[in-house]
């Protein structure tokens, strides 16, 4: 049985990423010397939108000069499975909770762990398609060399514009709820640990007593 | 006023220089600024800082409105209202062109004068901005969202709308009165019967609900010239004032044969009792042919309504809806203080500043306290509604505004001067030299219940030394001043637009959050509007060649026409896709002699007429620097002579095919 601060932390860990749903994960912000106001879009658990209605739809237009292609949220399959996926997840993690069973723990734990793994590899791997592969033939700026990706986490100057990527509220929900998952685990196994220790002592002592 | 200068005044005065009176006048430094680099910090605003007022400039015979931020004296926008202005092709593209539209056909220029902005409570609310048309008598609405004149319509039964448009405290009317007197209705009479045949109107326009300007009546008045006017607040809230000259009703050489009165008259007039009236179905419903134009926000064109009547009150229907308050001299302005107590007269050839008290006045009427009567109006006895004269003026004084201290500042055209006065015992405490021959001034908010009274700004109309010249044709110009203390201090010149009459500013918080950026393309309603690239396209009525394009950056759809002819007329109707600010397109064609070019706003529709002479392939470009390519926005469209089979064809792009890319990925 999983000790109970354990099953706790992890009924926190399902709660802060079901925030998932309603804040974005990632944001891109995007400033120039013609966008003083900037531009940003926001990724979320199922699109990507604009920061003010027409960012997006702005952010494609300017694409458009280097050849990039437009950021059409309906066509990114990951959209369309990342709510399942956190969804189960969150439901692991309370069924943990709800159970206690260690075995569930684990589970979930290596889930997240390779989902998050997984998650940022593939935002790394979209942002270096759209960043690389890029319409060279209808191009209308090329510079030889030069490609668009826009940082992970940090900044970067893209031509006349300075991107800067961070997670936004629902990606450090995110980054919270791995963290509280391995504190439980952490807690599951510190606990089992001086359960054995003291199983042992209890087994050495009435051990002991058989012996005399 | 030292003695020695009341001598210079009466001399001035003797010597008959009245007009030329540049060289009288107090002697003067060339500048009296209290001290350059002071007052450089007064009006400096530093790059990227932005202004504490907008000031809206009548552009008088430009015919528009110039926006201009205060203290800086930067000019931001100039809006075209009562002319065509062909750089952004206002009063020339279909959309905008019925807003030029009137009972005389379209007209391509008026004479602007005074700039209102409404009112809720007797303060600016940031609505709109209303401002005459004084040759052929007309009121525009601006919308102070878009900066852009949405509404117009003209006034029947007027000649020369000058005394408007002044809005009521709560932008219930703007009032307007005739400038001169003329046959009501028109007719054709021996101009030597003015005095029998002529008649004046002074009119109440609904003005509370945008897009809805309508005559609510019309007061018939005695034939002498109506000058400007102002309405009541607070406790004279209901009631409108207009000054009156030419009471001798003289038709020839008017500059001496309307200057012999000694009084002229201020006219007041109840405007409740006129609503009770009209209401009670003493107002007469009298033919007359009227335009009314609406620009749409949604359908981005505006449209004529031509009406048919008009609702006219006599007098003598309605009693207690006029009278008249003697006034020195042939008064110009007319002005009410912010307590609405007081009614300040600017009788221009008069010695003296005349102010009436508003509540004498209620006394006078109802002693009756009458003169004698003008056509049945009760004139009411001078001594009786008088509240105060204030001595040596200066020559020529025009317009009063007032401060949030209890005193008013008069501006003095002859003398060229400022004037300042207080309530408090009708002396004057101060007087600054303008540069020169003052018209109107303006204190930020100086007509409401709450002036800022912080700086006046005086609008000149003669700058000979001023600035650079010019040749014969020189600017006219503003000169901001500091009224912060109790002196006056200039601070600034700067050169206007046109003829500056009136001016009106609002505190700059009271709009800079509310401004349209670009107009949603998805409730663009315009009947020729295309909201994708693949929906532009090129159809033929007739002889009438419609293109349907878009512009984005940086390309037009479609850039490449064919199958025009000689003898066709071609309407490109070019929407701006764009959904972001700043960002508006220009369109022209070579040869469009019918039109100006094309300036469409971002969601916008504007429709340029193209009528091609001569067979030949004739590009088209942006004319606003949109974006890094664009040079590369333009296109072409061939002409073929009249007759020749060419099939009508235009480049629409189709839509890309379903993007592979993203999803398979
Ligand atoms: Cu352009």
């Amino acid at each position: 049985m999983l000790p109970l601060r354990s099953r706790i932390l992890l009924a926190a860990a399902a709660i802060l990423m079901a925030g998932m749903f309603v804040f974005p994960i990632w944001s891109v912000a995007l400033s120039a010397p013609q966008y003083p106001e900037g531009l940003a879009m926001d990724i979320r658990i199922n699109t990507i939108t604009g920061r003010t209605p027409n960012d997006l739809g702005n952010i494609n237009n300017l694409n458009h000069y280097i050849g990039m292609k437009r950021i059409e949220p309906d066509t990114i399959r990951e959209l369309r499975l990342m709510p399942y996926v956190v969804a189960a997840l969150a439901g692991l993690a309370l069924l943990a909770a709800a159970t206690g069973r260690r075995s569930l723990a684990w589970v979930f734990a290596g889930c997240l762990a390779v989902f998050a793994v997984a998650g940022l590899a593939d935002f790394w791997w979209w942002t270096w398609d759209y960043g690389h592969n890029l319409d060279v033939e209808n191009a209308i700026i090329r510079v030889p060399g030069m490609s668009y990706q826009p940082p992970l986490i940090g900044t970067k100057q893209l031509l006349n514009f300075t991107a800067t990527s961070w997670p936004a509220a629902g990606g450090l929900f995110a980054f919270a709820a791995a963290g509280l998952t391995g504190l439980a685990i952490w807690f599951a196994r510190t606990d089992a640990l001086r359960q054995r220790h003291a199983a042992a002592a209890v087994a050495a002592v009435t051990g002991a007593e058989r012996v005399a | 006023m030292t003695s020695s200068r009341r001598t210079r005044w009466h001399a001035c005065a003797l010597a008959g220089l009245l007009v030329a009176a540049a060289a009288c006048g107090p002697a003067r430094p060339n500048t009296s600024m209290a001290g350059a680099s002071d007052a450089a910090n007064r009006v400096y605003v530093a790059p990227g800082a932005k202004d504490e007022f907008y000031a809206f400039m009548s552009g008088g015979f430009s015919g528009q409105v110039s926006v201009y931020g205060l203290p800086s004296g930067r000019l931001l926008k100039v809006i075209p209202v009562f002319a065509q202005n062909p750089e952004n092709g206002y009063g020339y593209n279909v959309e905008t062109k019925a807003l030029l539209n009137s009972s005389f056909g379209n007209i391509p220029w008026d004479d602007t004068h005074h700039p209102s902005l409404s009112q809720t409570d007797g303060a600016h609310d940031g609505r709109w901005l209303f401002i005459n048309a004084n040759n052929t008598p007309r009121f525009a609405r601006i919308d102070l969202a878009t900066f852009e004149t949405v509404e117009t319509i003209e006034v029947p039964n007027t000649g020369g709308n000058h005394g408007a448009p002044f809005v009521t405290e709560n932008s219930e009317y703007l009032i307007g009165a005739t400038r001169f007197s003329v046959p009501i209705p028109q007719a054709d009479v021996a101009i030597s019967d003015r005095a029998s045949k002529f008649k004046g109107t002074i009119s109440f326009v609904k003005a509370n609900e945008a897009g809805k300007m309508d005559i609510a009546f019309q007061l018939l008045v005695p034939g002498i010239d109506y000058d400007l006017g102002r309405p009541g607040k607070g406790p004279s809230h209901g009631w409108a004032f207009f000054t009156s000259y030419n009471t001798e009703q003289a038709f020839t050489k008017l500059e001496v044969n309307a200057s012999k009165n000694d009084y002229d008259y201020i006219a007041a007039v109840n405007w409740k009792a006129l609503e009770a009236c009209a209401a009670g179905g003493k107002a007469r419903s009298w033919p007359a042919r009227y335009a009314h134009n609406v620009m749409s926000h949604t359908t981005h064109q505006a449209t004529t309504e031509f009406k048919t009547a008009v609702n006219v009150i006599d007098p003598k229907d309605c009693a207690g809806s006029i009278y008249y308050l003697p006034t020195p001299k042939s008064p110009h302005g007319v002005d009410i203080d912010p307590t609405g107590e007081y009614i300040v007269g600017g009788g221009k050839l008069a010695t003296v500043i005349p102010v009436h008290s508003f509540s004498k006045m209620m006394k006078a009427i109802e002693e009756k306290a009458f003169e004698k009567d003008v056509e049945g109006i009760p004139v009411l006895a001078y001594a009786k509604v008088m509240a105060g004269e204030v001595q040596n003026p200066g020559l020529g004084p025009l317009h009063n505004e007032f401060d949030d201290k209890g005193c008013a500042y008069t501006s003095v055209f002859i003398s060229s001067e400022i004037v300042k006065w207080c309530f408090s015992d009708f002396k004057v405490v101060d007087r600054v030299p303008t540069y020169y021959s003052i018209g109107h001034l303006m204190v930020p908010g100086g007509d409401t219940k709450k002036p800022y009274g912080k700086y006046v700004v005086a609008m000149n109309k003669i700058t000979k030394d001023r600035y650079l010249g010019t040749g014969p044709e020189l600017t006219q110009a503003g000169q901001l001043y500091d009224i912060s203390g109790a002196k006056m201090k200039l601070l600034l010149d700067f050169p206007l637009i046109g003829e500056p009459h009136y001016a009106q500013a609002i505190d700059a918080n009271l709009l800079k959050d509310k401004e349209t950026k670009f107009f949603t393309l998805a409730d663009n309603a315009h009947p020729w509007a295309t909201k994708r690239e693949q929906d532009a396209g090129i159809s033929r009525q007739g002889k009438t060649v419609h293109v349907k394009m878009t512009a984005i950056r940086s390309h037009f759809a479609p850039d490449n026409i064919e199958g025009v002819q000689v003898g066709d007329t071609v309407l490109f109707h070019v929407t701006n896709l764009e959904q972001d600010w700043d960002v508006p397109h220009g369109f022209a064609a070579m040869g469009n002699w019918s039109d100006a070019e094309l300036l469409v706003m971002p969601g916008q529709t504007r429709t340029l007429t193209w009528i091609p002479k001569y067979p030949g392939v004739y590009p088209f470009y942006c004319t606003d620097f949109c974006s890094a390519l664009h040079q590369e926005m333009m296109g072409y469209v061939r002409v073929s002579p009249a007759g020749r089979a060419v099939a009508l064809q235009a480049n629409v792009p189709r839509p890309a095919a379903a993007p592979p890319a993203a999803g398979k990925r």
